[in-house]
């Protein structure tokens, strides 16, 4: 048994996510600490995660196309890519979980009252396991653009949004995919609350000709990367002393 | 090699399609031996209930252990020890589960019994991280390094339970008066 500690994982340098308060995205005024947040060192408790694997997935999870009697309106699509950590290592057996709004831009939830019709062929939730290189697939259709109450005129891009455990509490990440070229980019406020613009660009998904499957879906790929360990130098040091 | 991570962005209003799960707000089954009931509100800057948030708790089992490879005193199976609960009309979450044991802290001292908590709601745009600690550990809690480093007594009753029927009290304030200490991981 080991009984050295585990490496903690590593703090962005230059921030990464997006501040609790940006005010372009209105719902974040009310819902945003006011005090700044306090150091966590990482104990056991965050060095250490939920490991939930195939047991949280049925049979035709990973293909949202294929969850009801027929197959769902739109533009059928393969999203696929790997999971990693900041020192590119792949996560192999940890659950994906996605959900979308359909071709029409409406979400099969009864908050939403976007006037686009509901599809009964698609619910829009999927999830998967990562195989032993880190790989994700998911087979689902193009999610529409859709209209929200934020500003006058505001519309999200088309996303489909990510939920994943990694292999640690500090490694939770829940975000949201886009699609390459979307024109709506400039004016939807959570995509640019990303303070980076490379950041932003690591949230697109690239279209991928050589997945997609000659008369029957195009393909998206794209990876996803949760914290590393990412040691400085000296603690490299240290831990091979 | 080193990669730059993936940003987070917000669980919008609309993840009840694909993040609750039935088993969600039972870290053990209902009618498990000395299981309690961990209930609190998530409240935003003017007191309204945060109905579109979802809680996640993950902890140690009542030993102190985790069913984790990289825990390096061994893993030991089978206690999930994730909780997942959509929040209610009323802003209200509900877990299900035993209290942990101690865990230690970086430095080798034992913490005090405590559950880490993440918040997903519309309007974050990154989850906010909190603990539970126990209103019944006192000394435990007294010597605690992270609650002993919060130096406002005030701030630091944000982080700790009350005692409830079935179990806890622990209300989630986002914004304004006694708002919940939040953590940088």
């Amino acid at each position: 048994m080991r009984t050295e500690p585990t490496a903690a994982y590593a703090r962005d340098e230059d921030p990464v996510d997006p501040p609790y308060l940006y005010p372009d995205y209105v719902a974040t005024r009310l819902r945003s600490p006011a005090a700044p947040l306090v150091p966590l060192p990482q104990s056991l408790t965050e060095l250490c995660g939920p490991l939930l694997g195939e047991g949280r997935v049925g049979e035709l999870d990973h293909d949202l196309t294929r969850q009801h009697e027929d197959a769902p309106l739109g533009q059928r699509i393969i999203v696929h890519g790997r999971v990693l950590d900041g020192d590119g290592r792949p996560i192999p057996s940890t659950l994906v979980e996605i959900w979308q709004a359909n071709a029409a831009g409406r979400y099969a939830h009864e908050v939403d009252r976007h006037p686009a019709p509901l599809d009964p062929n698609f619910s829009g939730a999927g999830r998967c396991v990562t195989d032993g290189e880190g790989r994700y697939r998911f087979i689902t259709i193009q999610p529409g653009a859709y209209p929200w109450q934020n500003h006058f005129n505001a519309w999200r891009a088309a996303h489909i949004h990510f939920s994943l455990f990694g292999r640690a509490f500090t490694q939770r990440l829940v975000t949201q995919m886009y699609f390459p070229g979307d024109p709506l980019f400039f004016q939807d406020p959570i995509f640019n609350s990303v303070p980076d613009p490379r950041g932003r660009e690591r949230l697109i998904s690239a279209f991928d000709l050589d997945e997609t499957i000659p008369e029957w879906a195009l393909a998206f790929a794209w990876d996803i990367v949760l914290r590393g360990r990412g040691a400085t130098p000296l603690e490299d040091e240290d831990a091979d002393a | 090699m080193r990669l730059a991570r993936t940003p987070s962005q917000t669980v919008g209003p609309y993840f009840a399609i694909g993040l609750p799960w039935p088993d969600g707000p039972c870290v053990v089954p209902a009618g498990t031996p000395g299981a309690a009931w961990i209930r609190g509100r998530v409240l935003d800057g003017v007191g309204d209930p945060v109905t579109d948030s979802l809680v996640e708790t993950w902890q140690a089992d009542p030993d102190g252990r985790f069913d984790h490879p990289d825990d390096p005193r061994g893993a030991v199976r089978g206690f999930r020890g994730l909780g997942r609960c959509l929040a209610d009309d009323s802003g209200t979450y509900s877990i299900l589960t035993l209290k942990p044991g101690r865990v230690p802290s970086p430095e080798g001292s034992l913490q005090a019994p405590h559950i880490d908590v993440s918040v997903f709601a519309r309007g974050l745009l990154n989850r906010l991280v909190t603990r539970i600690y126990f209103p019944e550990e006192e000394a435990a809690n007294a010597a605690d390094p992270i609650l002993s480093s919060i130096s406002s007594a005030e701030r630091r009753a944000t982080l700790v339970a009350r005692m409830a029927e079935d179990g806890y009290r622990f209300d989630i304030r986002l914004q304004g008066d006694r708002e919940t200490v939040f953590f940088d991981l």
